[in-house]
């Protein structure tokens, strides 16, 4: 990769000619990027041919399908592995048959699993869904969650938050993922299942949540001692008045936000969004977000209705939407900063829209609980839907929700401090830049020198990690799936393994192999088009 | 891997050397004055806390495994072997560990008994020797393999670069644990030494590429040509001129493979690919007892602490090198430090005096 991605020290880009066509200009410039493009997939295609090829040829060595019979009492044993050794061509040398298998992939034909006589393409087809599913999610999550802390931990470098967080990503570093899942699998499940019976929480639970709260947030502030005891106390405060709220009602049976809730942790979120991107005293960015948090409120009525006919389809054209009004509000604020109006109004808008939903899919939670095949039992141990449960949009989209919540929760615990890690010390190293230095000198307030500044340009390298560990969470779920029993990829290879079965095998390899080779060279050009000094030519 | 070079406080005439870097490094330097490169590593190494406590607990554990049940010709001080059954003493084999009558008593069996009697201190600690067995060849042998192909495509590039880099590249795109899977259905298990050898074989690459990038640097520079005109033949040059320069980044990057290595081995253990029964490892033993969770919780909680507590130290140990070999690291030496150094200039200075 080092040959082929060069910085571009000194030669500028040619100046366009005048006498050339914007045309031919424009095709001159993009023909070294498709020349590169074609060099690095013909170049991935050999690696991920010889890799089949080796894997291929592993799996003959390694695996032997007569396995079961050689040790069967079965009267008819000689002829059930003649049968088997017709059937799978052993006789053949495994070379000739993986070209075999080769000639019948580029047919579009992935093979046969020959004890289930299942195609490999439709078991594919079933898995990949639920892959995809428990993977996206999680992956969303733990990047935001990673970089999130990662940033506030290089901001307050060498503090007690900054060596706490350095510790916990050790430790989480350090577990091992099915042990994880199943201390998942008793406590989260189980242990949350029987809590909900009778969902009060004991007073020392809260002294103990209460004060972990006040010092979090305490040394996520900083700032002087004065200050550091006023946020202790006000988030102690908090989380007293929140936990009691909780216990009291019984809000964990029946939960729900309300159009009150909506309203207040709406204008909490719209002052969050603009005091990160344009500050408050922005006043034009301000008013246009309250103006979405508004609208959303006074929306949510007139949307229970909408929702009964909940589908993705629906969400789908609720957030265009959205952006759509965003848009409209922030020129109608106008200002010399409309994008800039319309990105802070977006965002808030898309938060408040994600609390109606979250609103609308906590009104069938009682219901689900109720339900015969949940039997207040509501936190899923194993699979990926309740068999036999039957309901609208909501409910399907809580049922969903329930059952990944324990895997997504094994899967961030694991990604969760790599994202921590890398994203304190790009920030640490981007904080030292000579144009940080010069944003300060400027003037800027330390507000735009960290988001405008720093922030962005820290995510450079973490955007080139990112597509790798998608592809490779795609093959490395196996163990959370296999502890949660959910039939993905993973559990399709282990079975497969256990059955002695080699086609499954090649398949999963062939899907993940394939995605680790796209993501490496998506890594290439996504790095080239976000740091300026990277060009790729051939 | 070099210091930086001295740089005067006072700064050469119109150098534009930042005021406050020259006062670090100038701070910096003093205490390292007149020690090799290795004893400063070292010395940054001991100072850092969290590696050194953590390099103290792993040489305990490994005393504590190697010496309990004995390994090999090591022999143990523990009554009970790892297969040996024994009455369960305590409902349900629970651990007779804990405090009774006002003092803190070990008993018979501290970490509890299954349910047909195995002494578990005896089992998690063979398991324990099992893995730190698979930590240790993985680590070792793997990282041989990384620097090996790494040296040969950085220093020689051209066709061999091309050719090792694109056999790292396959080697990439299978999945480690996919194959690991594969290699120890293959391998059959019993032993952690073939597992720890078939594991190695997949688990070089991330090595290669460092020590390749380390060589490619490295071959540019001048002690390389010298010893070229000097007459040094390549494999010379390689590992007597070069490859002392890349040890740091090896160092920790082994470390580093190490600390996954462990997790990979009971991951594979734990799926069944790995070390299966009759033998024990840590991973095997949570597969085996994770159903006995509800009933027998201490089955489940020992191997997975020891788990735990090996990938934390190796992790630690790989930070404290990771910090202790980063030419850049600066930290300010506290006043005891710069004191210490004043003393050693002043001891030299009279042993220099004292001589003249």
């Amino acid at each position: 990769m080092a040959t082929s991605v060069t910085t571009r020290a000194s030669g500028a880009p040619s100046a366009p000619d005048t006498t050339v066509t914007a045309r031919t200009s424009w095709f001159r410039n993009i023909a070294p990027t498709l020349i590169f493009l074609a060099r690095r997939l013909l170049s991935s295609a050999v690696v991920l041919l010889a890799a089949t090829f080796v894997v291929y040829l592993l799996l003959a060595f390694a695996l032997d399908p007569l396995e079961d019979l050689r040790t069967s009492t079965q009267l008819n044993k000689e002829a059930l592995i003649e049968a088997r050794t017709r059937q799978l061509d052993l006789d053949t040398p495994p070379v000739i048959r993986y070209f075999k298998w080769l000639g019948a992939l580029l047919t579009g034909d992935m093979g046969t699993a020959f004890r289930s006589g299942q195609s490999v393409t439709s078991m594919l087809g079933n898995a990949l869904p639920n892959t995809v599913q428990l993977v996206a999610l999680s992956v969303v999550i733990a990047i935001g969650l990673g970089v999130l802390v990662g940033i506030v931990s290089a901001l307050r470098q060498y503090t007690r938050f900054d060596y706490s967080v350095t510790f916990l990503s050790f430790v989480l570093y350090s577990l091992p993922s099915f042990w994880v899942a199943v201390l998942l699998k008793l406590w989260g499940a189980i242990g949350f299942n029987d809590f909900l019976a009778d969902p009060s929480i004991p007073p020392l639970v809260m002294v103990i949540v209460t004060l972990v709260s006040g010092v979090i947030w305490s040394s996520i502030i900083g700032g002087s001692t004065r200050t550091r005891w006023i946020s202790f106390a006000a988030s102690a405060v908090a989380t007293v008045a929140a936990l009691f709220f909780l216990s009291e009602t019984d809000w964990l049976l029946d939960p729900g936000l309300g159009i009150a809730g909506v309203a207040v942790i709406g204008v909490g979120i719209a002052f969050a969004v603009v005091a990160l991107s344009a500050g408050v005293q922005n006043r034009r960015v301000l008013y246009a977000s309250l103006v979405m948090v508004a609208i959303g409120t006074a929306l949510y009525y007139p949307l229970q209705y909408a929702f009964v006919y909940g589908s993705w389809w629906l969400m789908l054209g609720l957030l265009v939407t959205v952006a759509i009004v965003g848009v409209v509000v922030a020129k109608l604020f106008g200002g010399w900063e409309v994008s800039q109006t319309a990105r802070a109004a977006i965002i808030t808008g898309i938060g408040v829209g994600a609390l109606i939903f979250i609103d609308r899919v906590m009104q069938v939670w009682l219901n689900y609980t109720r339900a015969s095949q949940i039997n207040h039992r509501p936190i899923a141990t194993i699979g990926s839907a309740t068999p036999g449960l039957s309901g609208d949009f909501w409910v399907k989209n809580l049922d969903t929700f329930t059952h990944l919540l324990l895997p997504t929760i094994a899967l961030i615990l694991i990604s969760f401090a790599s994202y921590t890690r890398y994203s304190r010390a790009s920030l640490l190293e981007v904080m030292n830049q000579d144009y940080i230095r010069t944003a300060r000198a400027k003037g800027l307030p330390e507000r735009v020198v960290t988001m405008r500044h720093a922030f962005r340009n820290a995510l450079i390298p973490l955007a080139t990690v990112i597509p790798l560990d998608i592809a490779s969470l795609f093959g490395g779920a196996i163990i959370t799936e296999r502890v949660f029993a959910i039939p993905g990829m993973g559990t399709m290879f282990i079975k497969a393994l256990n059955e002695r079965d080699p086609d499954p095998i090649m398949g999963y390899f062939l899907v993940t192999g394939a995605l680790l080779v796209i993501a490496s060279i998506a890594v290439d050009f996504i790095y080239a088009a976000l740091d300026p000094r990277i060009r790729v030519n051939s | 891997m070099s210091i930086n070079p001295p740089i005067e406080p006072t700064g050469g005439a119109g150098a534009p050397v930042d005021p406050a870097e020259s006062v670090e490094n100038a701070i910096e330097l003093k205490e390292v004055e007149g020690l090799s490169q290795g004893r400063i590593v070292l010395r940054r190494f001991l100072r850092h806390r969290g590696a050194m406590i953590s390099s103290v607990v792993l040489v305990l554990i490994i005393l504590l495994v190697t010496t309990s049940i004995g390994w090999g010709p090591i022999p143990g001080w523990w009554t009970y072997g790892y297969r040996d059954l024994d009455t369960i003493v305590n409902a349900g084999g629970a651990p007779t560990m804990g405090f009774k009558d006002g003092g803190f008593v070990f008993g018979q069996h501290p970490f509890g008994q299954d349910n047909i009697g195995h002494d578990g201190f005896a089992m998690v600690m063979r398991g324990t020797q099992q893995s730190l067995t698979v930590m240790f060849v993985i680590g070792l042998l793997s990282t041989v393999i990384g620097v090996i192909i790494g040296a040969l495509a950085g220093y020689f590039r051209g066709w061999l670069d091309g050719l090792l880099m694109r056999l790292t590249d396959m080697f990439i795109t299978i999945p480690v644990i996919m194959v690991g899977s594969i290699l120890g259905v293959l391998v059959g298990g019993a032993s952690p030494w073939s597992l720890a050898i078939a594991l190695s074989l997949v688990s070089w690459m991330n090595m290669a590429r460092l020590v390749r990038g380390q060589f490619l640097a490295l071959r540019e520079r001048e002690f390389v040509d010298a010893a070229r005109v000097a007459g040094a033949s390549d494999f010379r040059i390689m590992f007597k001129h070069m490859l002392p320069n890349a040890v740091g980044v090896i160092i920790v990057n082994a470390t580093l493979l190490m600390a996954s290595a462990i997790l990979l081995e009971t991951a594979l253990s734990y799926l069944g690919f790995g070390i299966n029964s009759p033998e024990v490892s840590l991973g095997q033993l949570i597969n085996e007892y994770q159903t006995a969770f509800a009933t027998r919780p201490w089955l489940f909680w020992w191997p997975g602490l020891f788990i735990v507590i090996i990938a934390l130290c190796v992790n630690f140990i790989g930070d404290g090198l990771r910090d202790a070999f980063d030419p850049r690291q600066r930290r300010i030496p506290t006043a005891r430090a710069l004191a210490k150094a004043d003393r050693r200039k002043q001891r030299a200075e009279q042993r220099a005096a004292a001589k003249a």
